[in-house]
């Protein structure tokens, strides 16, 4: 039976048929209305209840993630400044070391110089000129009356002048004498102060050295202390510092890519001159993944260089190494770094070599001798590629560096965007869990509005019968009262 | 860190292992069938040009072979010069100036042949190609298609060519096609029913200036 059979079935008029199914249906899903009302409320809550139950858990997860997210921020920061802290301490330990160890002799040298100086002042004293004992004699014996009649006594005394005239010069030459060698020793000082002045003003720079360290290493305790205590400012500061750290270190990344695909040019083509031109592994070049074998071994080495010289702490087993073994790795990895360098070098040169080859063999076939470049100029492009041959796998050392920094600070923004897409997800599940809340209700009374005829008919012969019952409660209260007041 | 650079030598060589020549679906062979009948030979400068084409846009580990059409091209003695490049780039390189020379020889020293048998040098092209068992199968025909058979030979004989790509090259127009221009339609319309019924794919190119599209890198 086909649908415009069953359609017509009643009527051969189709909108008599329209009508008649209309009704037909209109009844039919009135009397359906309460069972279909509560399995659309039933769908709508328990979608309800499913979508809230998953965002609750998401928020659940979210509050785990943000707390294990703090927890990884802490420990990295505080390790950071735990690496920090101890830098300084061994720069001081360097400082007191080196500086403070001459001190003893800082110290001697500056108590000899005092000594000296002492010396030299004491010596420089002004000593003054001893009167000479026979000088009261003298006088004694000018006072003696004189007569100048006896030239005798006029004689003796001219004689006593002249000794004591004398007698003073050389008194005077003595003290003059005497009088430069105090200058003397005073000048000799001069140097002695100077030295003395020297010393203190280095002891000055040491102590004042040690006194910035040492401020440096309050400010860092600070900083270590709020770590520890994991107040917000230290988390705030810390999530900073990560997304920074993540984005620069993504950049640096990207420039040593950058270097590395360089790298990977300059070695594939002579590559195939060693495992052939022609072969595929997983549909790519051989001589194309053995070149790129080359370069991720020259990482590796680069990697474990790094590790072994304690720049970066990506293998704790490496930092814990002993100190011979270390140093014994830093040679192994540095020469076979060294090797790869040569290697690639050489590739280099290769590589030009059958550019030339090729050039010269194209021209030739094809007839475009022109395009080669001359002999003479050759040596310049030579020479470039095989220096970035070489330069390139020493460069790719330094990818350990932004590479730990990027590993380190990517656990942070990882959990910051799981954290984001958890959170966004929890929001999506409560808006769905209200969005299926208010279409169940909107289903519901599309579902009445459709069978609106029925209902208000419902409501029509429910108000009469509520009306009449009224009216009968009514008459029946109104003859009772009127009783009564009769 | 010795094991792990003897790690590495043993991946590269393991790498270099994998390159066995049965696992190379990529690679190309080109043979290129060359009309020595008549007048024709005078066009074969212009195939010297199309080798030479080829040779330069040619791989390591590609093959490459050029072999005459004359009266009984079904034979290996008419194959002019064949190849497989070498894997490594410089020998392959060694190779293709070899090559060139043997053509370069050939075309100086070629006399004409009487008769112009093309389906035998196809059948010898896809002999040749399936033996070599490489991944692309091109054959090219340079030639005005006009096919003259010696009395006794047959060669209605169905060509195998699934999976491969015959080009018609240079196809000249002959004094009768000036006359009657449906004669070189029903050329070309033959031979494309010949090489479509086989399953292989024809395309006729008279404009060398497009051979780029025939010998991709």
């Amino acid at each position: 039976m086909s649908f415009s059979e069953i359609y017509l079935l009643w009527s051969e008029s189709v909108a008599l048929s329209a009508v008649i199914w209309s009704v037909i249906i209109m009844v039919l899903t009135y009397l359906a209305r309460d069972p279909m009302h509560k399995m659309i409320e039933a769908v709508a809550a328990g979608v309800r209840s499913a979508c809230q139950q998953t965002s609750e858990s998401l928020m659940g997860a979210e509050k785990k993630l943000l707390d294990r997210n703090s927890e990884v921020l802490i420990a990295a920061g505080r390790e950071a400044s735990e690496h920090l802290i101890e830098r300084e301490f061994s720069r001081i330990n360097k400082i007191v070391e080196m500086d403070l160890s001459e001190y003893p002799t800082l110290h001697r040298k500056i108590s000899d110089v005092v000594t000296r100086i002492d010396e030299d002042y004491k010596q420089s004293a002004e000593v003054p000129p001893e009167a000479p004992g026979w000088a009261k004699a003298v006088e004694a014996v000018a006072k003696i009356p004189t007569s100048k009649s006896d030239p005798m006594v006029g004689q003796i005394l001219d004689s006593i002048r002249g000794s004591m005239e004398k007698n003073h010069e050389k008194t005077l030459v003595v003290y003059r004498e005497s009088s430069r060698e105090r200058h003397m020793l005073l000048k000799r000082m001069l140097p002695s102060w100077r030295a003395m002045n020297n010393d203190l003003k280095e002891v000055d720079l040491h102590v004042n050295a040690l006194m910035e360290r040492s401020r440096i290493v309050d400010t860092q305790m600070a900083e270590y202390e709020k770590i520890v205590n994991e107040t917000d400012s230290a988390k705030k500061t810390l999530s900073s510092s990560s997304l920074t750290q993540f984005f620069v270190a993504g950049f640096v990344l990207a420039i040593a890519i950058g270097g590395a695909v360089i790298n990977f040019n300059l070695i594939a083509r002579p590559m195939a001159e060693m495992v052939g031109g022609s072969g595929l592994l997983m549909g790519y070049k051989t001589a194309n993944i053995a070149a790129l074998v080359i370069i991720l071994v020259e990482v590796a080495m680069g990697l474990f260089l790094m590790e072994s010289l304690r720049i970066t702490r990506l293998f704790p087993v490496i930092g814990s190494m002993k100190d011979t073994m270390r140093v014994r790795m830093i040679w192994v990895t540095f020469s076979i770094l060294l090797i790869l360098a040569s290697v690639e070098a050489g590739l280099a040169y290769m590589r030009e070599v059958l550019a030339q080859d090729d050039a010269a063999l194209r021209a030739s076939l094809v007839g475009n001798a022109g395009a080669i470049i001359g002999v003479s100029e050759r040596w310049i492009t030579t020479a470039a590629q095989m220096g970035m041959g070489f330069i390139l796998p020493f460069a790719l050392v330094f990818v350990a560096i932004p590479l730990e920094s990027f590993i380190h600070s990517s656990r942070t923004v990882l959990g910051i965007m799981a954290a984001g897409a958890l959170r966004t997800m929890a929001f999506f599940f409560s808006v769905l869990a209200n969005t299926s809340h208010y279409i169940g209700s909107m289903l519901t009374s599309i579902y009445d509005l459709f069978i609106f005829i029925p209902l208000w008919i419902e409501t029509i012969a429910r108000g009469s019968g509520k009306f009449a019952k009224e009216k009968t409660k009514f008459d029946s209260l109104h003859t009772q009262s009127t009783k009564e007041v009769l | 860190m010795m094991r792990k650079l003897i790690l590495t030598a043993i991946v590269v060589t393991l790498l270099a292992g994998c390159s066995s020549k049965e696992e190379l679906p990529h690679t190309r062979g080109v043979y290129m069938l060359l009309d020595t009948s008549g007048t024709y030979t005078e066009e074969l400068v212009k195939a010297q040009h199309i080798i030479n084409y080829t040779l330069a846009k040619l791989s390591p580990g590609d093959t490459f072979a050029v072999a005459r059409v004359d009266t009984a091209s079904f034979s290996e003695k008419d194959i002019v010069a064949k190849v497989t490049f070498d894997d490594r780039p410089s020998a392959a390189n060694r190779q293709k100036r070899q090559f060139r020379e043997k053509v370069d020889h050939f075309v100086k020293e070629v006399k004409p042949s009487s008769y112009t048998d093309i389906s035998g040098g196809m059948l010898q092209a896809i002999e040749y190609l399936n033996e070599a068992g490489v991944g692309k199968k091109t054959i090219l025909i340079f030639s005005d298609l006009k096919e003259e058979l010696k009395k006794g030979y047959v060669r209605d004989i169905p060509l195998q060519v699934g999976g491969y790509e015959v080009v018609a090259l240079n196809v000249t127009k002959l004094r009768s096609d000036n006359i009657d221009p449906r004669e070189y339609m029903d050329r070309l319309q033959m031979w494309e029913q010949r090489v479509q019924s086989g399953e292989g794919t024809w395309r006729v190119i008279n404009d060398l200036e497009r051979l780029d599209s025939v010998i991709s890198d």
